[in-house]
């Protein structure tokens, strides 16, 4: 579906430059923000209906029950077999954030739009955000995350290629 | 020797059936479905004109297949909730569909429950199966 890496020392540097990068993921106005999400099955099994999110945007915790609720995820039914819902298990909680990503009430944070450095990250004012934007047409949904950053598809979230929708504020 | 004649008769049948299973065709989908439709319903013919009607009309929730996949097979759609992009449901537009079991069961599986609250009976997946291939590029 989307650029994959053939060689396998492409594949071997791109994986330890994400490895490097999952340790900085939250750390603020970062200029290049490559994400870990190299794994061809999460790619796929997660990557139709919204873009593949990379593992380091929530704690360990949370990928687990996110895992354990597929066939209610966020209003619709993401259900997979054992074997896959397995595999990816795995995948997400080896690459996930060092730090738990809980909820006021301690439990674990399914949206990733709701954990404190995201609503930091993204508050309005910050970056050229405008009121309302999440919610415009040409974003729709803050899961959207390909609406302003551009290879965000690609794991890719550095600053310079964030580009906020012109009609943004319009809804 | 026969033990080894027997070894290579058993690795070419197996990749000779690995090569079936990854070759399946919209047709495959469409007989199989058929004919586990007749099971209870002897009479049953796919009709590509029942699988549109199916296609986009509400079945008691908010959504129909086509609020994401739109009302042409061929043109591409975007997710209701993400807004993300949808590739063609149309076998002439897109030759991925309808060509893995796995991956139309799975989604067959998820949709109808989205859509209808229900698993999809094989009748309305072989009208469904009838009307994408019935759609022009």
């Amino acid at each position: 579906m989307t650029a994959t890496f053939p060689a396998r020392a492409l594949r071997a540097l791109a994986l330890a430059i994400a490895a490097g990068a999952a340790g900085l993921a939250l750390a603020d106005d970062d200029e290049n923000k490559r994400l870990n999400i190299n794994h061809p099955e999460y790619r796929s099994e997660c990557g139709s209906c919204h873009i593949a999110f990379p593992p380091a945007l929530l704690g360990a915790d949370s990928w687990r029950a996110m895992m354990a609720g597929l066939d209610k995820h966020f209003g619709s039914d993401a259900s997979l077999d054992a074997e896959t819902s397995a595999v990816i298990t795995k995948f997400l909680v080896a690459n996930a954030a060092r730090r738990d990503s809980a909820g006021s009430d301690g439990r674990p944070l399914l949206r990733i739009s709701d954990t404190r450095w995201f609503r930091k990250e993204h508050r309005d004012g910050h970056d050229g955000i405008t009121p309302g934007i999440f919610r415009s047409e040409a974003v729709k949904s803050a899961a959207n995350c390909a609406a302003c950053h551009r290879n965000a598809a690609a794991g890719d979230f550095s600053e310079r290629d964030i580009r906020i929708p012109k009609n943004g504020a319009r809804s | 020797m026969q033990s080894h004649s027997l070894r290579m008769f058993l690795a070419g049948a197996a990749l000779l059936a690995s090569g079936f299973a990854s070759a399946e065709t919209p047709a495959d989908f469409l007989s199989r479905y058929q004919t586990e439709a007749r099971q209870s319903a002897p009479g049953f013919s796919a009709s590509a004109e029942r699988g549109e009607k199916f296609f986009t009309a509400t079945h008691g929730g908010e959504w129909s297949c086509s609020t994401c996949h739109t009302k042409n097979p061929a043109a591409r759609g975007k997710h209701a909730s993400t807004g993300k992009a949808i590739e063609p449901m149309a076998p002439a537009a897109n030759p991925e569909r309808l060509a893995s079991t796995r991956a139309v069961e799975k989604w067959f599986g998820r949709n109808c429950k989205d859509v209808l609250g229900r698993t999809c009976t094989p009748a309305e997946k072989a009208d469904v199966v009838a009307w994408l291939m019935n759609s022009p590029r």
